[in-house]
């Protein structure tokens, strides 16, 4: 370990500002980094964490701000440049090709070659010593990527960043995808590392990991740096996640009904599994109540909803809705039942992106306006027009195309899908990402609204603020189980970050 | 290689996206002028016009080619004529309904050529001559909806690839018919059946009659349709229609059924044409088939087309095949020149709704 107070920096960012559409992403973020040192970046989701590596790897280019690297200011205009500069990013969706060897993935896009036939041997050779330099000369250079752990691809990775001579490897949650033991491997490897003189900077949600493998610490807090150079190893849990809390938009979120949730229970879930990824999930959700999920990504939340839901076959377990048993992994049947889900990847999962409003809002519900097959045109569009009119989807235009509105505006493209199917119960997984600040309270509003007319609502968030702001009742999950249950109005911000980064439940 | 040549073509279907999105704002702005901000007319209006605009182009090829027609040969612009440009049209153009739903709900049939000979030799066994019309065309619908189903099923519930079940199939319908046929053309001695080729309805051929009703109803079925709604939302996203209760794999079997159901009636139309059943027959047809769609401005992707286009498709390949024949050229340069046709027409498709634009 290099003495991290003296060392001349090898990369400092400054003032640096990202704005996207609707957003600014970062505004202000400072960042210093010293040779041989292990860099931890922490933060909330929505903090900017992932655009600001985006921004080192020359995937973005920042608005405003400098960048210098080893004394001398540079522009990343590509993710070449940044590359050839010495600093490699390893992505969470690690960018192998499965279907290509090891060596051949460290060396694509540099590949040795000798009058533009490759040089496999000798690619082969330097590969080994590659992995052999990371601890891993057991990973033969010549296996499939595919039939790879997550584990061994992530080292293929790193093999693949020191083949460019990186200076700096930016990793990005590694360990969200490791068992235990590959967990302190990886941690040996990253030791390796910087004992050469190579910088990492390390972005993780387990506050334990940081102290383990980290030397200092970044906060970030809604696009700001907000605390620089904290010792890993000695700052207090307490004082990192107070500067990681509180947030300086606060958004208006819509009023509990002050009579309290009156309705009949709805759904129940008892013992719920699905293997590989929670077990031994149970609660309820009443009619009007809204319920929040909180927990991180990986913890099983987003599972738990797509399992309720049929879209993941559930292992163990039943799910009722009205004391009706509903079959495991079927969608139509839930469908029917009255559930409706709103999925997390808007575009990819829910939407028509080519076809009109209408197409999008009437697909889940096209029975009601349709005799013997034969759809009621017109019937159809008077009442998508009215779904728009009423959850004010701008421009309300129902014939409009789905791809020309922004996130808010096709979210409650989503969310009034369901409302036409006269759905009961809706599923909600991040239900504001990608929703610009202004459209976000308009949304909470919305599924307030839906409670109140006797929907129940099951609802997954990243951002703690979120949950406790909307939802009447908590539950915390960590590592695939529930760990805590609570009226939101019993926990804070604080608590339930403690429970979810370090899984106590004081 | 491959990856350069894939990306011009899909940064045209993008813009031709964009496109339709500005048209569809100005046809809103002028209804809005006119007065007519009636719910249904807008909707009708865009969906109209965007589709005119993707058959813009065919119908430019097809006025061309009239004009070269009439140009070359005194023969070309008589009722005779154009009556057999509709009737060479009409096998095929009922295989491009099935083949039309089948893509854009995603898919690909390669098997619809083998589906008709196996269709036509079954249907012109001994055995099944002697039930009668009514037995041949209910064995040779029955042929095509069961090897259907045998492709609906691998491809939506084996989750196989549709390109290699298909293909598979094409190979296995082929082999099976020869077999059956014993390596001879069968000749068709129900009258019943050989007359749909002969009689007119109307002054109309019966085949042309024959396609005609198969277009409206699919036309009817792909776009008024729950059916049709979904065919399109499985094409255009899956998962968002999984994700919305449709029962996508069901849904993608009933597909290859219709193609099958397709490929039966038109193998009842060739038996009646050539008044035999063969293990030849249909050579070559999923091509034809899947080169009208694609020229018909059907995205191979998926979730976007029309049926319309696809017809006009086969008719701009008939045209041109006639005109060679009229000029006694050789068949040889009459493929160059369907090969060059594919890519000027998706050429100048792009080409017209861009200008649109500007």
């Amino acid at each position: 370990m290099t003495d991290v107070e003296t060392a001349r920096p090898i990369l400092s960012m400054v003032g640096i500002v990202k704005e996207f559409p609707g957003v600014r992403a970062l505004d202000g973020v400072d960042l210093e980094v010293v040779p041989g040192e292990v860099h931890c970046l922490l933060g909330q989701n929505g903090a900017g964490k992932s655009t600001l590596i985006k921004v080192l790897a020359g995937a973005h280019q920042p608005d405003e701000g400098t960048i210098t690297w080893q004394g001398e200011p540079v522009r990343l205009s590509t993710p070449m440049t940044a590359m050839r500069l010495g600093i490699a990013t390893i992505y969470q969706e690690l960018d192998l090709v499965d279907g290509l060897s090891v060596a051949e993935n460290i060396f694509l896009g540099h590949e040795h070659s000798a009058a533009g036939f490759t040089r496999r041997g000798h690619q082969n050779a330097e590969a080994r010593r590659l992995l052999g330099r990371l601890g891993h000369a057991e990973i033969p250079a010549t296996r499939e990527v595919g039939r790879l752990s997550a584990a061994g691809k992530q080292i293929v990775s790193m093999a693949r960043a020191l083949s460019h001579n990186a200076r700096l490897i930016v990793m990005d949650e590694p360990s969200a995808v490791l068992a235990h033991d590959e967990v302190d491997n990886l941690f040996r490897v990253i030791r390796d590392l910087t004992a050469a003189g190579v910088a990492v900077v390390y972005i993780s949600h387990r506050l334990e990991e940081i102290r383990t493998v980290g030397d200092r610490v970044t906060v970030l807090k809604d696009g700001r740096t907000v605390a620089t150079g904290l010792p890993a190893r000695t700052t207090p849990t307490r004082d990192v996640v107070s500067l990681m809390t509180g947030r300086t938009i606060e958004y208006a979120f819509p009023p509990r009904p002050e009579t309290g949730i009156v309705g009949d229970e709805l759904l129940r879930v008892e013992n719920l599994a699905l293997a590989g990824s929670f077990h031994d999930v149970s609660f309820r959700v009443r009619a009007g109540e809204i319920v929040g999920l909180a927990g991180l990504v990986g913890a099983g939340r987003s599972e738990v909803l797509e399992t309720v839901y049929g879209a993941r076959r559930r292992t163990s377990g039943t799910v009722t809705l009205d004391g009706k048993n509903l079959p495991a992994g079927n969608v139509s049947a839930a469908v029917r039942a009255g559930l409706g889900l709103a999925p997390e990847e808007r575009k990819s999962q829910a939407l028509l992106l080519g076809e009109p409003l209408v197409r999008n809002i009437s697909l889940a519900s096209l029975p009601r306006f349709s005799r013997f097959g034969w759809v009621n045109r017109s019937r159809e569009l008077t009442e998508a027009r009215a779904v728009t009119e009423s959850l004010e989807v701008r421009p309300p235009d129902p014939t409009r195309l789905a791809r020309t509105l922004s996130g808010g505006n096709q979210q409650k493209v989503v969310l009034g899908r369901w409302l036409l199917g006269g759905c009961r119960l809706l599923l909600l997984d991040e239900p504001t990402r990608g929703v610009d600040v202004g459209a976000r309270s308009e949304i909470y509003g919305l599924i307030r609204r839906l409670a109140d007319s006797g929907v129940g609502v099951l609802l997954v968030s990243s951002e703690v603020p979120e949950v406790l702001g909307l939802a009447d009742r908590v539950l915390v999950m960590r590592e695939g189980a529930v760990i805590h249950e609570a009226p939101a109005d019993d926990l804070d911000e604080h608590r339930v970050l403690d429970m979810i980064m370090e899984g106590s439940a004081a | 290689m491959s990856d350069q040549m894939s990306e011009p073509v899909a940064s045209s279907q993008e813009l031709a996206a964009e496109v339709t999105t500005d048209e569809q704002a100005r046809v809103e702005r002028a209804a809005e002028v006119a007065g007519e901000s009636g719910p249904l007319q807008s909707v009708r209006r865009n969906e109209v016009l965007s589709a005119m605009l993707r058959n813009v182009g065919l119908v430019v090829v097809l006025i061309l080619l009239a004009i070269i027609g009439t140009l070359t040969s005194d023969n070309f612009l008589t009722s005779d004529n154009l009556r057999n440009i509709l009737v060479s049209s009409s096998v095929i153009g009922v295989v491009v309904v099935g083949m039309t739903f089948v893509i854009i709900g995603g898919g690909i049939d390669l098997s619809v050529g083998a589906l008709v000979a196996l269709a036509s030799v079954w249907a012109t066994t001994v055995a099944t001559q002697d039930y009668g019309a009514a037995a041949m065309v209910a064995c040779a619908l029955l042929v095509g909806v069961g090897a259907g189903l045998v492709n609906g099923v691998l491809i939506a519930y084996g989750r196989l690839v549709p390109f290699i079940v298909t293909l598979a199939m094409l190979v296995s319908a082929r082999g099976l018919a020869a077999k059956m046929a014993d390596n001879r053309t069968q000749i068709v001695r129900v009258q019943t059946v050989i007359d749909i080729a002969r009689k007119d309805v109307i002054g109309v051929p019966m085949l042309v009659v024959i396609l005609a009703v198969v277009v409206a109803a699919g036309w009817v079925v792909l776009n008024r349709t729950t059916f049709g709604r979904r065919t399109f939302a499985i094409g255009g996203n899956p998962e968002a229609a999984r994700l919305a209760g449709i029962d996508v794999r069901r849904h993608t079997a009933s597909l290859y059924m219709l193609s099958g159901l397709c490929c039966g009636i038109a193998a009842v139309m060739l038996m009646a044409r050539t008044t035999t059943g063969s293990s030849t027959h249909g050579n070559l047809y999923e091509l034809d088939a899947i080169a009208s769609v694609i020229i018909g401005g059907t995205l191979l992707s998926g979730g976007k087309g029309t049926l319309i286009g696809s017809i006009l498709g086969v008719l701009v390949f008939q045209t041109i095949t006639n005109i060679f024949i009229l000029n006694n050229l050789a068949t040889e340069v009459q493929m160059i020149a369907k090969g060059l046709i594919i890519v000027a027409a998706v050429l100048l498709q792009s080409r017209t709704t861009r200008e649109a634009k500007t």
